[in-house]
């Protein structure tokens, strides 16, 4: 027999609001269970903006600190994970400067380049052109690519595409429009498929 | 529909938040022309590959020694 299901998500409470909760109420333990719930998410996001083990090490230990401290002012008119997120980032942008004393480091450095905003590579990729390459090369490929975008449009590609946040939830954890979001991860996208194209292009399998 | 409407409109047609038009349109561009084609292809597979695969992995060892360390500071109250 059929039932009805509610739908998904929306109307029923978020998990972690459960969990955000019990930690307010002194529940230590149930803190131990989101910073699990997050934990590679946050080391993550922390690795692709520093792009430096040890600051994303003292990144996800900082941001996990400072959102356990900060959790009275957690709202929860967002989810804790975007709020969680969000303290990631800053402390992320803070560890950069304090390496690179003197520059300016933010979201918007280097994002006024147009370099792959029109597409030039048109060869078609060979099929799973992955598979063409061992783990650690792929790896190698995936992480030298993405390097090499500016800071503005990886920070956005890694939280929309790979992360999985909404263009909104993206915008308001980095204070951009939505626009500029939107702009940026065209421009993301279609950098990284310019430079993937390089290794993928079908006329290029066998060669690495 | 021209090569730049169309990739002016790629995020949306990737993201599924195109209308029923629209999408008609762009399917119709498609049929015409294989640059465009390639370009929504790979672009898909690029997100999709960095989607599926692990490049900054956190190794047990750290993430449980890192847990531990949150974790201690958390129970003294920071």
């Amino acid at each position: 027999m059929a039932t009805i299901q509610p739908i998904a998500g929306e109307l029923e409470p978020h998990p972690d609001v459960a969990l955000v909760d019990r930690v307010r109420g002194g529940d230590v333990s149930a803190y131990d269970e989101l910073v699990r719930k997050y934990d590679r998410q946050i080391f993550r996001i922390a690795q692709h903006i520093t792009q430096n083990r040890e600051d994303a090490e003292d990144v996800m230990q900082d941001a996990f600190l400072k959102a356990y401290e900060k959790l009275d002012q957690f709202q929860g008119n967002s989810k804790f994970y975007t709020w969680l997120v969000r303290i990631a980032v800053n402390e992320s942008l803070m560890r950069l400067r304090k390496r690179r004393t003197g520059r300016m480091v933010s979201i918007d450095e280097d994002v006024e380049t147009e370099e792959g905003s029109v597409p030039r590579d048109l060869a078609d990729w060979a099929p799973d052109p992955e598979q063409n390459y061992n783990q650690a090369e792929l790896a190698e490929i995936l992480r030298k690519t993405i390097q090499g975008l500016p800071q503005g449009f990886r920070i956005v590609f890694v939280l929309r595409d790979v992360e999985g946040l909404s263009t909104e939830e993206t915008a308001e954890t980095l204070g951009l429009s939505i626009p500029a979001v939107k702009s940026r991860l065209l421009r993301a996208r279609l950098q990284l498929r310019e430079r993937l194209s390089r290794y993928f292009r079908r006329n290029k399998v066998g060669e690495k | 529909m021209t090569c730049s409407q169309f990739l002016a409109l790629l995020d949306d047609l990737i993201d599924d938040s195109v209308t029923p038009e629209l999408r008609a349109g762009l399917q119709q561009h498609l049929r015409g022309c294989e640059h465009c084609e390639v370009i929504l292809n790979t672009t898909r597979k690029t997100i999709e590959i960095y989607r599926s695969h692990e490049i900054y992995d956190l190794p047990a060892g750290l993430r449980e020694r890192l847990h531990a360390a949150i974790m201690a500071r958390c129970k003294k109250g920071c």
